[in-house]
């Protein structure tokens, strides 16, 4: 029996040890341009007012909401309370790697997570409306993972 | 364009071909011996000629009806075409009895001749298919049609010849619907575009103002249904391409998009968007009659019936990623068919109603494939940097798909094009297109 919780604690001691190597791993990646394969650079990013940009990055296939983009998403809500008559249009990205029909599919998801994430910060959908342009409309036209994550997002545009 | 005036007719059947035939071209395995065939120019009589060559501003239409023939063969991949310099007996002579040591000497096994007259305004071509080994006729049509049809004319006997020689109906007398595109990859035109399947008779059918996606064929009729953001609102159209009247089908508080007919052409099938979740949707379009087939929080799209209506397989991302699933065409009874490694797009149910064609992104590489209908004898055709949406041949034996580069180190040398692949992996070929081109789509034979 304590042979065996031993043998136990051993297994834990390894696998802590293989989580904090992969944070270690995650760490490393990060170029000042990505962090995972989401994109945290500001190349392609314009803005709404001063200090409140337009758009949030999605890492591959997902539609989840980064610490970052929500951050950005809680600035977009603010500018929106203070200008109650602007009205957007949040349009959702996906990047070229993926079939057509899914990636349209995806845009409309990441469009609907920000605008989920907007109403949340007391933003009426009545003011907010989405588009998904799938992979037709990318920024970056290059064939690398840095122009991809550029391109898997969704930004919000003045519709007013 | 107007298909009333294309009628063609076949006026009368010389011989009953009975004979046994010594040629058979088998099409279940890759072709690595094609048929050699010579397919000699159709002979026409001096008035008939001179008047054609009037009309059409073709030089020899007899010549340029061989050659739609000779190139449909070649690009089948199955048959040989024979290079008409080695010939040895003129087209007219051998038409009405052709010497066939003449044509055994050059190494043809099979010989396609015939004839075209001009009479009271329209063409006549007539044609034999003979047997060169077992010295026979195999086969003798006519038709006639106005003379611009003349292009058709070719592959209306390519068609013949074809099921004559593989005992299957061939795919000739066919077109593609396209989106055609233009200008740098961030900001692509595109329009769809609607040409022969051998490349001829290109025209527009939109303008190019607003995006278009995803044209499919109406297998039953020349309707098309496609995707347009007309107004920044993107939704399923319908397209009557000889009227050209459009309309949007159904009236969705959102994107509907993916859309497809049903194999009788009733029903458009496609998927619906609203709150971050995409469902199948069907319409009627006789009574609009709209009904959900499913409801699940995932992305549920690329919807394709079964040739007999019964099922649908589509791709959903339930298990978490993109893979493919059949149900019933009611919705129930849904069932997770593809389990291989990597992501599965696109399934699209082959005509002969055995096989589902598919897109498969694995490491990295997007392939195009065909399974068996319980997910089952997964075969890879082709492995590239990026293709994706195959369309079935109306005879199930070719598989059309797009193709697109990657660009260089500055994000340049995009291009998107159509490829054509047999469904025994071999024959890979670039299908010419005036412009870029993506979202293939094959139409039905529209003769017979």
């Amino acid at each position: 029996m304590i042979l065996g919780r031993n043998i136990k604690n051993i297994f834990l001691v390894i696998f802590m040890s293989l989580v904090l190597s992969a944070c270690a791993t995650q760490t490393k990646k990060v170029d000042g341009q990505m962090q995972g394969d989401v994109y945290t650079g500001t190349d392609t990013v314009k803005y709404l007012a001063d200090g409140v940009p337009d758009r949030v990055f999605f890492a591959t296939n997902e539609s989840i909401l980064t610490t970052a983009s929500r951050e950005t998403l809680r600035k977009q809500a603010a500018w929106l309370r203070k200008n109650s008559d602007v009205t957007v249009v949040l349009e959702g990205h996906a990047d070229e790697r993926g079939t057509r029909e899914y990636n349209l599919a995806l845009g409309e998801r990441r469009a609907n997570a920000a605008k989920d994430y907007l109403m949340t910060y007391g933003i009426s959908s009545s003011r907010i409306s989405v588009i998904s342009y799938g992979k037709e409309r990318p920024v970056d036209s290059g064939s690398n993972p840095l122009a991809w994550s550029k391109n898997r997002r969704s930004v919000t545009v003045k519709a007013n | 364009m107007n298909f009333k005036n294309i009628l063609i007719t076949i006026i009368f059947f010389i011989i009953p071909s009975k004979s046994f035939a010594l040629i058979e071209v088998d099409i279940t395995r890759g072709n690595l011996n094609p048929l050699p065939i010579a397919i000699s120019s159709l002979a026409s009589d001096n008035s008939s000629k001179t008047q054609l060559t009037k009309l059409l501003k073709i030089d020899d239409v007899g010549l340029e009806i061989s050659k739609v023939i000779e190139n449909n063969f070649r690009q089948s991949g199955l048959f040989n075409p024979l290079d008409k310099d080695s010939f040895l007996q003129k087209p007219d002579i051998a038409h009405l009895k052709p010497r066939f040591e003449d044509w055994s000497l050059i190494k043809a096994q099979a010989l396609i001749t015939g004839k075209v007259t001009y009479t009271e305004e329209k063409l006549r071509v007539e044609f034999r298919l003979w047997d060169v080994l077992a010295a026979k006729e195999m086969m003798a049509l006519a038709f006639t049609t106005v003379p611009k049809n003349w292009r058709r004319v070719g592959h209306i006997i390519s068609d013949k010849v074809y099921e004559r020689l593989t005992g299957e109906k061939g795919y000739f007398d066919t077109r593609i619907i396209y989106v055609s595109e233009k200008g740098p990859k961030t900001q692509r035109i595109k329009k769809l575009a609607i040409m022969d399947q051998d490349g001829y008779n290109t025209k527009y059918l939109t303008l190019g103002n607003e995006l278009v996606l995803t044209p499919r064929f109406n297998p039953t009729n020349q309707m098309v249904t496609y995707l347009s953001y007309f107004r920044n609102l993107p939704r399923v159209y319908l397209l009557d391409i000889e009227t050209g009247i459009q309309e949007v089908v159904g009236d969705f508080p959102g994107m509907t998009f993916a859309p497809r007919f049903s194999p009788n052409g009733k029903k458009i099938i496609m998927s619906f968007a609203m709150d971050g979740n995409s469902d199948i949707y069907t319409m009627d379009l006789e009574n609009r009659i709209v009904e959900r087939i499913t409801n699940h929080p995932s992305i549920d799209t690329s919807p394709s019936y079964s040739p007999d209506g019964k099922f649908i397989t589509f791709n959903s991302d339930r298990s978490g990623y993109q893979q493919i699933y059949i149900m019933k065409s009611d919705g129930s009874n849904v069932k997770r068919i593809s389990f291989g490694k990597g992501l599965y797009g696109t399934p699209v149910w082959s005509p002969r109603g055995d096989l589902i064609a598919f897109t498969k992104l694995h490491k990295g590489k997007f392939y195009i494939g065909v399974m068996r209908t319980d997910g089952k004898g997964e075969r890879l055709l082709t492995e590239n940097y990026y293709q994706e949406a195959p369309s079935w041949s109306p005879n199930g034996r070719v598989l059309i798909f797009y193709r697109e580069t990657k660009t260089d180190s500055k994000g340049e040398g995009f291009s998107a094009k159509l490829w054509s692949i047999d469904l025994t992996g071999y024959n890979e070929r670039l299908v010419e297109t005036e412009t870029d081109a993506s979202d293939p789509s094959w139409s039905s034979l529209l003769s017979n």
